[in-house]
């Protein structure tokens, strides 16, 4: 097969693809968002039980690598700024750096490794095992049914775990900054808050929305997807940590950029 | 998936006395066709055994006519609606009147046996959750399962899954049945509780039941008419004395389970497993 044959038909897959995750996502915000006035509610009580699984079981692993995300980045930060007597800037740099971009990209990477993955594999063991084929011969929506409470727990506890994500970092940073940089405690977090604005928090809220909405598509996508047998499970699981962490940086390329072009001079 | 369908102009003139009526049907998977314009007719409150061997198309029949699959051509018929050409909205009315009992039972793992039946129920009814409760008693019971309600389906041996499976495709009072292979992978005890189990609800609320297996000695147990699918297409349709008594050649070999001539020219195993015929036989 000609080069361009090859690079035309990884086009049209890859743009079919992004098809199916819209539709999907489309039909899973339309469970949550509009049928509850239609009268078919979400089961909530599904959701709340996968908001403790993405949500609050993920808190120890997201506080640790965090903390020494931000701990680095102090590192790094002062290993330059240092040279320039600007020392005092690392509370800045820490704190931007984490709310405006690591913060949300290493929650997504969490959950992805953790949840993503699950969400694949949990669907693609039901379809092998011909559940899904049971719900549709039960008139029960599988979209409805398996979709929408993950959308729901991943809105929920995405900004949530990213906030908190945030906040490990900046105490992270802040080991360095009080033990290397001559801040107390106090002096750091004061220099946190002064160097942002609601704006950088904004804008890592709004990036870790749009990766609840990917990860979640993604890691059902290819739940659905799945082909016969254990082997295409393991394979589907695969694919959806793969193309959920490439996605992600996709988005955030997006979002990032339109930040800066929408930035106030 | 199958192509979408082209409907006919009308229901068939004996509808009233079949819950499922089939005509012409024809499904499609990519350029292959699997289903060669069937027909045939369930009568209400019967028994239909769809007989077949391995890649005899039944499976692929039996997820067209639950609507998992949609046809390329033909029409079916269930209740004098064509099921095939309907929204998905008034397929999904149809369906909370049918049951479906799966191969593996298709049990959802994370749920107990009592959620797995009360499923339905609580999606579909506006029911409180005592009278749910009762009801899914009601229907382990029917089954022989009372006192499993909190395992879970990986807690259960086979026949039970497969009883646990036919309580959920109970919970709506259905009034058609389908079964997939009720009796596959079960010890012949296990397998004869199932299929008396199949004979008793048919007795007891006349529900339409089409069955598909390949296990003959439980189709014609519990069949009142039987059809029989070769490679696509209906080679023999009516009751078990009939398909019993019939000398058609390929019913006969069926029936009598034999085996496919032996392959002893190696031109014929290159024919065989490649599907091609090859040059020296054009």
């Amino acid at each position: 097969m000609p080069f361009t044959q090859e690079i035309g038909e990884a086009t049209i897959d890859s743009l079919a693809y992004v098809g199916q995750l819209i539709h999907l996502t489309a039909g899973a915000a339309r469970a949550v968002f509009i049928d509850p006035f239609r009268g078919r509610k979400v089961r909530y009580g599904r959701a709340i039980h996968q908001a403790m699984t993405v949500g609050v079981q993920a808190i120890p692993v997201v506080s640790l690598i965090s903390f020494f995300v931000g701990l680095i980045l102090a590192l790094q930060a002062a290993y330059e700024l240092r040279r320039l007597g600007a020392l005092h800037l690392v509370a800045g740099t820490v704190a931007l750096s984490m709310t405006r971009e690591l913060g949300p990209l290493m929650t997504a990477v969490v959950v992805i490794g953790r949840s993503g993955s699950a969400f694949a594999a949990e669907i693609g063991t039901m379809k092998v095992n011909e559940e899904i084929d049971a719900l549709e011969t039960m008139a029960l929506e599988p979209v409805h049914f398996l979709v929408a409470p993950k959308l729901v727990a991943m809105l929920l506890m995405m900004p949530c775990l990213t906030t908190w994500s945030d906040f490990m970092g900046v105490v992270g940073g802040g080991v360095f900054g009080v033990m290397s940089a001559g801040f107390t405690w106090h002096t750091y977090f004061q220099a946190t808050i002064e160097a942002m604005v609601r704006r950088d928090i904004f804008i890592g809220l709004v990036k870790s929305v749009m990766f609840a909405v990917v990860i979640t598509a993604v890691g059902c996508q290819e739940g659905f997807t799945t082909g016969l047998g254990s082997e295409q499970v393991g394979k589907s699981t695969t694919a959806a940590v793969v193309k959920s962490i490439f996605l992600c940086i996709v988005m955030d390329l997006v979002f990032t950029s339109i930040f800066y072009i929408t930035a106030p001079r | 998936m199958a192509e979408e369908l082209i409907p006919r102009s009308g229901p068939p003139a004996d509808r009233d006395s079949a819950a499922i009526s089939v005509r012409d049907l024809r499904v499609r998977y990519g350029d292959r066709e699997i289903l060669h314009g069937i027909n045939f007719d369930a009568p209400a409150g019967q028994t239909l055994v769809i007989l077949g061997g391995s890649g005899s198309g039944k499976s692929t029949l039996l997820r067209t006519l639950v609507g998992l699959e949609n046809p390329s051509g033909g029409s079916i018929w269930i209740h004098g609606k064509d099921f095939a050409c309907m929204p998905e909205s008034a397929r999904d009315e149809l369906r909370k009147k049918m049951g479906m009992s799966f191969q593996s039972g298709a049990l959802f793992g994370s749920m107990t046996v009592a959620e797995n039946v009360a499923l339905p129920l609580r999606e579909h009814t506006q029911l409180d959750e005592s009278t749910i409760d009762i009801m899914v008693r009601l229907k382990l019971n029917q089954v022989g399962l009372s006192g499993f309600e909190n395992y879970m389906p990986a807690q259960l041996s086979g026949g039970m899954k497969k009883r646990a499976a036919i309580a959920r495709a109970l919970a709506m009072d259905p009034e058609i049945l389908f079964f997939d292979e009720p009796s596959a992978g079960l010890d012949p005890i296990i397998a004869a509780g199932i299929d008396d189990l199949i004979l008793k609800l048919k007795q007891a609320f006349h529900i339409t039941i089409l069955v598909v297996t390949h296990e003959l000695a439980s189709a014609f147990l519990i069949a009142d008419r039987m059809i029989l699918l070769i490679k696509g297409q209906i080679v023999a349709n009516g009751t078990p004395a009939e398909l019993q008594a019939s000398d058609q050649p390929r019913v006969r070999q069926f029936l009598d389970r034999v085996p496919e001539k032996e392959l002893t020219a190696e031109i014929d195993y290159l024919q065989m497993l490649t599907g091609e015929i090859p040059p020296e036989r054009q």
